[in-house]
C-alpha cells in the first residue's frame, strides 16, 4: 500500500464497483449501500448496466452524502476494480487522491497504475481458491470477501452487514454462517494488511430519518394497487418490465381474497405493445381501472390506440419509463426524451396529460393520481418516469396514504339515474367542464347504451361526418384539456434566497441534482428562482413564473430541448427567454454538469452574481 | 347508419321470448352495406340466435375492428354497448373488456382483412388465451371498403373482379383457430342461415374461445365467376359435416334439415348441442381427426361447414387468472385499497 496524504473526508464520497455482469456482485454491492444507510448516512446508488445477461461490464455506483444529495456527483473516490475489461477506464475515472482497490492475485504492470492515487491490492482470487473448492462459491464469496475488506477500509460497521445477512437468510442458517465467515475473512485480511480506515470513511449519523430505500418501478406498481387498478397488460421492455413484475408481486400480497384464494386482479403479458394498450382500453371502457408499463419504443407502437382513446374518451394509464432513444437507442441508459412523443401522441390533433414524478415517492402518489385522473378526464394519462427513477433504489420519503381518500371514478351515469330519466349523451357537456358522462356496458336494459368508435360522432354518440359536429366535439376536447390544468399536480415554485430576475425550470429525475446545484450556485452568488414542473398541461402559474423573469434556464435530459419547445408553444413564450441546459449521454445528469453549464451561460447572458446586500 | 331511424312501431302479436322481448328488440340500425351483402344475413342470424337464447340485449358487448364486417355491430343488438375499435385490434380490446366484467357476453365481429392480415397476431393470441367470447369472421376474401383488393384468405388462383389472379397461398382461419387452441371452431355460410343460427347459439353457450368462420360473399367485388367466395361457388362446394340443435333449458334451436345419425355434445352450462351428422365418421370432439378431415376435404376442393370442433370441458382466461367470481369492475375501495396501516408496514420493510 503506497499511502498518500489525503484529507479525511467523512460521509461524503463516491464508491464505484466495476464488475462483470452475472458474477453475483449485485447482492454484495447492494449490501454495502444498505449497511451505510443503516448507519444513518444517506446514500444514492445506481446500477450502470449493459443490455446483456452475462459477461459484459456492469458498474454500481454509491454516493455517500450526509448532506442528502441524491443525484450522481460525477467523479469517483474509491474504485473497486473487479473487471479487467474496463480496467483502464475505471482507473482513469478516479479523482486525484482517490483509492484503487483491486484483485492483486495476478500482478498488474506499473504502467497500468496511477501514481496520484492510493493503490490497494488484495489477492482475492488466491484467498478464495485457498478457502473454497467449488467454482461457484469461489466466485460468489469473492464478492462478500471484498465487501468485508471494504467495510474495514471505510470503517463500515460489519454488525450492520451481519444484520442484513440475518434478514436475508432468515431460516437458512448454513447460508448465513458461510456469508458471515466470508465477510470476516475479508475484513480480517484488510485490518491485518492495510492502514484502516482510509481518509474517506463512514461515520454513524442520524441523517436518514424515516426515509425508505425503494426503486421507482416498485413504488409505481404499489401506487397502482392503492389507485385501484385491477387490470395490467404489458409487454417486456427495459426499463419498464420490473414495474409490471412488481405489480404482480404486490397483487399476491394485497389482492388475493383471503376466503377464496381468488385474485382481485388480472395481469396479461401480451404479445406486443399494441395488444397491451388494446387490453387496457378494453378494460377501462368496461369500467375496470387498467394500466400498462412500457418505454419509448412501446409508446411508438401504441400511437394508433392512443388516438382512439383520446377521441373516443376512454381512460388509460401508461407508464413510460424513458430510456435512451431513438430506435433501440441506449436501452439500459436513462433519458427524458419522450415528452413530445407522449404529449402529442397519435395522428391528428391530440394532446395528452403527462405527469412527471421526481422520485419513487412521487411514482407512488402519481400512479394513484393517474388512475383517478384517467377516470375523471376519460382520457389517456402518461406517467413519465425514467430508468434512473424506475430501476434504481432511491432514498426517498416514506410512501403515504390518507385513509379518507376514495377512488374517483369520474362521471359515470348509473342505472338508477338512467331509470329516473336523466338525460344521457355520451359526448354531451352538461356542465361546461368538457367532460361528458359515460355508462358502463350492461348498465340498463334499454337506456344508456352507445356505440364507441374512432370515427366522428355527435353529442349522442351517433355516427356523423358533419363538419360542425366534428368541430363541436374537438372544441369540447380542448375545454376538457383546459379543465385538466387544474386537476393535475401543480408546479412547485420556490423563490431564491436573494431577489433575482433569473429562474430555472426542470422536471422528473433531474430534480435529484437540482437541490445540490442550487445550493452550490447560491454559494457562488448565482441565485435562481425555481420551478419544478409536475404535469402537462401547464398550469397558468407556469407562464406567470416565466413572465416574472428575464431569463429562465430549462434543464432537461434530451438533445432537442423538448420541454423548452413545449413551453414556447403552449405558453407563447419568447424563445430567447428560455436557455436550454441539456444532458443526454445516457448517464443521469449531475450537479457538476448543471453548475458548469449555468455558470457559463449565466456569464454570457449577463446574469450578475448578486451578493447578499450588506445590512 | 343511425340517422336512418327504423319505425318504432311493430305488430302487437310479434312472438316474444322468455324475457318478453320481441325480435325487434335484438335488431339495430338499418344496414348501410350493399344490397345482398352476406354480412347482413349474418347480422340477422345473430339477432335470431340471441332472441332464441333469451339473452337480454344489454348483457352483450359487441366489439369489432375496421372494415365492412366491423361496421355490422351497428346493425344488430341496438341496446348493447358496441365498440368499433382499431383495424385488426378488436381481440385485445375484447380481452380487456372481458377481464373487466366476466358477467357479460362478448361478441367479436371481424373480417378476413381485419383478422387474417393486419390483425392475425391478435387473432391468434386471443384464441391461445381462451378468452370467453364468440369470435365471428365474416370472410369474403376481399377488402370491400377499399374496393376489391385481395385479402389473405383469397384462394390461390382465384380471380379478382377486374381479372387479376391471386398468386399467394390462402390463410385458412379454421385451421389456424384449431392450431391456436380455440375450444369451439365452426364454419358457416351466410347463404345458409338455418345452419348458422344454431352455430352462433352454440358458440354463445360455449365457455372459452369460440370461433366461427362464416363465408360471406361480397356482392360488389367477389361474386363473379372465377371467385371461390361467390354464392354460386360456395353453394356448389359446401360440404356440411353436421347440423346442430342447441338445447337450452327450453325448446331446442333447431336446424331445419332431415334426420341423420345423432351425437350429443354437452356444453359447460349444462345445455346440449345435438349434432345431426352428415358424415357419420366425423367426430367434432376429436381435434386431430377434425384437422386431418379438414385438410383432406380442402385438398379435394370442398368447403367444410358445420361444427368442426368443440372441447366439452373447456376453461377460459378467468380460470387461468383465478379471478374472483364477481366482475373486477364491481370491486370497490374496500376490496382494492390496502390502506395506510399496510403501507406503514411496507415502508418498514424498506429501511
Amino acid at each position: 500500500m503506497n499511502a498518500k496524504a489525503a484529507a479525511v473526508r467523512v460521509n461524503d464520497f463516491v464508491v464505484k464497483f466495476a464488475n462483470v455482469n452475472g458474477s453475483g456482485s449485485a447482492s454484495a454491492n447492494g449490501l454495502f449501500a444498505r449497511a451505510i444507510l443503516r448507519m444513518g448516512v444517506p446514500v444514492s446508488a445506481r446500477n450502470i448496466f449493459p443490455s446483456n445477461i452475462q459477461g459484459l461490464p456492469t458498474w454500481y455506483e454509491v454516493r455517500v452524502s450526509e448532506a442528502g444529495w441524491r443525484g450522481r456527483r460525477g467523479g469517483v473516490d474509491l474504485v473497486v476494480a473487479m473487471n479487467p475489461q474496463t480496467w483502464d477506464k475505471d482507473v482513469a475515472e478516479l479523482d486525484t487522491g482517490g483509492v484503487l482497490f483491486y484483485d492483486s492475485t495476478r500482478p498488474i504492470p506499473p504502467s497500468k497504475l496511477r501514481d496520484d492515487v492510493t493503490i490497494i491490492g488484495m489477492p482475492l482470487t488466491a484467498i478464495c481458491n485457498a478457502e473454497y473448492s467449488d467454482p461457484r462459491q469461489r466466485q460468489l464469496f469473492k464478492n462478500i470477501i471484498y465487501l468485508g475488506a471494504l467495510a474495514a477500509l471505510v470503517d463500515l460497521d460489519t454488525a450492520e452487514i451481519e444484520k442484513l445477512f440475518a434478514e436475508q437468510y432468515k431460516g437458512k442458517e448454513a447460508l448465513l454462517e458461510s456469508n458471515r465467515k466470508a465477510l470476516s475473512l475479508g475484513r480480517d485480511y484488510a485490518l491485518a494488511n492495510f492502514d484502516c480506515p482510509l481518509p474517506i470513511r463512514v461515520r454513524r449519523a442520524n441523517a436518514v430519518g424515516d426515509r425508505v430505500f425503494i426503486d421507482g418501478n416498485s413504488a409505481s406498481a404499489l401506487g397502482c394497487i392503492y389507485g385501484g387498478a385491477t387490470v395490467c397488460a404489458w409487454y417486456p421492455i427495459t426499463p419498464s418490465s420490473s414495474l409490471a413484475e412488481a405489480f404482480q408481486k404486490h397483487c399476491r400480497k394485497f389482492r388475493v381474497d383471503k376466503a377464496t384464494g381468488q385474485n382481485k386482479y388480472a395481469i396479461v403479458q401480451a404479445e406486443d405493445e399494441l395488444a397491451s394498450i388494446g387490453i387496457v382500453i378494453g378494460a377501462a371502457w368496461n369500467g375496470a381501472r387498467a394500466f400498462t408499463a412500457t418505454s419509448g419504443p412501446g409508446i411508438s407502437l401504441m400511437q394508433e390506440f392512443i388516438g382512439l382513446a383520446y377521441f373516443a374518451e376512454i381512460p388509460a394509464v401508461l407508464f413510460d419509463i424513458q430510456r435512451g432513444s431513438p430506435s433501440t437507442g441506449m436501452p439500459t441508459r436513462t433519458q427524458q426524451a419522450d415528452l413530445l412523443l407522449c404529449a402529442y401522441a397519435s395522428h391528428g390533433d391530440t394532446k395528452h396529460v403527462l405527469l412527471f414524478p421526481q422520485d419513487p415517492t412521487e411514482c407512488f402518489t402519481m400512479a394513484a393520481d393517474a388512475l383517478d385522473l384517467a377516470d375523471r378526464l376519460q382520457t389517456p394519462i402518461f406517467v413519465l418516469s425514467d430508468l434512473d427513477i424506475g430501476m434504481q433504489d432511491w432514498l426517498t420519503e416514506p410512501l403515504a396514504w390518507d385513509d379518507r381518500r376514495r377512488l374517483d371514478r369520474g362521471k359515470v351515469m348509473t342505472r338508477e339515474e338512467l331509470e329516473a330519466g336523466k338525460e344521457f349523451g355520451r359526448y354531451l357537456d352538461v356542465d361546461g367542464d368538457g367532460i361528458p358522462f359515460r355508462t358502463y356496458p350492461g348498465t340498463h336494459p334499454t337506456k344508456g347504451s352507445f356505440f364507441t368508435r374512432g370515427t366522428t360522432k355527435d353529442r349522442y354518440a351517433r355516427y356523423t361526418e358533419e363538419g360542425p359536429a366534428y368541430v363541436d366535439n374537438m372544441q369540447r376536447l380542448l375545454r376538457k384539456f383546459e379543465t385538466a390544468k387544474d386537476l393535475v399536480p401543480a408546479p412547485v415554485i420556490e423563490k431564491a434566497a436573494q431577489p433575482t430576475r433569473t429562474g430555472v425550470i426542470w422536471f422528473g429525475s433531474t430534480g435529484a441534482a437540482m437541490a445540490e446545484t442550487l445550493t452550490a450556485l447560491a454559494a457562488d452568488g448565482i441565485h435562481l428562482d425555481r420551478m419544478r414542473l409536475r404535469a402537462f398541461p401547464f398550469a397558468d402559474a407556469v407562464a406567470e413564473f416565466i413572465a416574472a423573469h428575464d431569463k429562465v434556464f430549462v434543464v432537461e435530459q434530451n438533445r432537442d430541448a423538448q420541454l423548452r419547445m413545449m413551453l414556447v408553444n403552449e405558453c407563447g413564450i419568447d424563445p430567447d427567454k428560455l436557455i436550454a441546459v441539456l444532458h443526454y449521454d445516457g448517464t443521469p445528469i449531475t450537479a457538476r454538469f448543471i453548475i458548469g453549464e449555468i455558470a457559463e451561460k449565466a456569464a454570457v447572458f449577463n446574469v450578475k452574481p448578486m451578493r447578499k446586500v450588506a445590512s | 347508419m343511425t340517422y336512418l331511424a327504423k319505425p318504432k312501431l311493430h305488430h302487437p302479436d310479434l312472438p316474444r321470448n322468455k324475457l318478453g322481448y320481441t325480435r325487434r328488440d335484438y335488431e339495430g340500425a338499418i344496414s348501410t352495406l350493399c344490397a345482398g351483402c352476406g354480412h347482413d344475413s349474418i347480422s340477422a342470424a345473430i339477432v335470431q340466435a340471441f332472441f332464441d337464447l333469451d339473452i337480454a340485449p344489454h348483457r352483450v358487448a359487441k366489439l369489432s375492428g375496421i372494415g365492412c364486417s366491423s361496421k355490422t355491430p351497428t346493425y344488430f343488438l341496438g341496446n348493447s354497448h358496441g365498440f368499433n375499435s382499431v383495424h385488426g385490434r378488436m381481440p385485445s380490446v375484447l380481452t380487456g373488456a372481458n377481464l373487466a366484467n366476466r358477467d357479460l357476453i362478448y361478441l367479436g365481429v371481424s373480417g378476413d382483412g381485419d383478422s387474417a392480415s393486419i390483425g392475425i397476431g391478435q387473432f391468434m393470441h386471443v384464441l391461445r388465451r381462451g378468452v370467453n367470447m364468440v369470435y365471428i369472421v365474416e370472410n369474403n376474401g376481399v377488402y370491400g371498403l377499399t374496393k376489391g383488393q385481395f385479402s389473405a384468405t383469397a384462394d390461390k388462383g382465384s380471380k379478382a373482379k377486374r381479372g387479376a389472379v391471386n398468386s399467394d397461398e390462402p390463410i385458412d382461419m379454421v385451421m389456424l383457430a384449431l392450431q391456436m387452441g380455440a375450444t369451439f371452431v365452426a364454419r358457416g355460410f351466410s347463404g345458409d342461415k338455418e345452419q348458422l343460427i344454431p352455430l352462433i347459439a352454440a358458440a354463445v353457450l360455449h365457455k372459452g374461445a369460440a370461433f366461427i368462420d362464416v363465408v360471406s360473399p361480397c356482392v360488389a367485388f367477389n361474386n363473379h365467376p372465377g371467385s371461390t367466395k361467390s354464392y354460386d361457388y360456395v353453394r356448389e362446394h359446401n360440404e356440411a359435416v353436421n347440423f346442430l340443435d342447441v338445447m337450452v333449458p327450453r325448446e331446442p334451436i333447431t336446424a331445419d334439415y332431415g334426420p341423420g345419425s345423432v351425437q350429443d355434445v354437452m356444453m359447460h352450462d349444462g345445455g346440449t348441442i345435438r349434432l345431426r351428422k352428415v358424415h357419420p365418421e366425423f367426430d367434432p370432439t376429436d381435434k386431430i381427426a377434425a384437422m386431418n378431415f379438414l385438410q383432406q376435404q380442402q385438398a379435394a376442393g370442398e368447403i367444410v361447414t358445420g361444427l368442426l370442433y368443440a372441447h366439452p370441458d373447456s376453461r377460459d382466461l378467468h380460470d387461468a387468472q383465478e379471478t374472483v367470481a364477481v366482475p373486477l369492475n364491481s370491486l370497490r375501495d374496500a376490496d382494492l385499497v390496502p390502506g395506510a396501516a399496510a403501507l406503514a408496514t411496507f415502508n418498514q420493510g424498506l429501511r
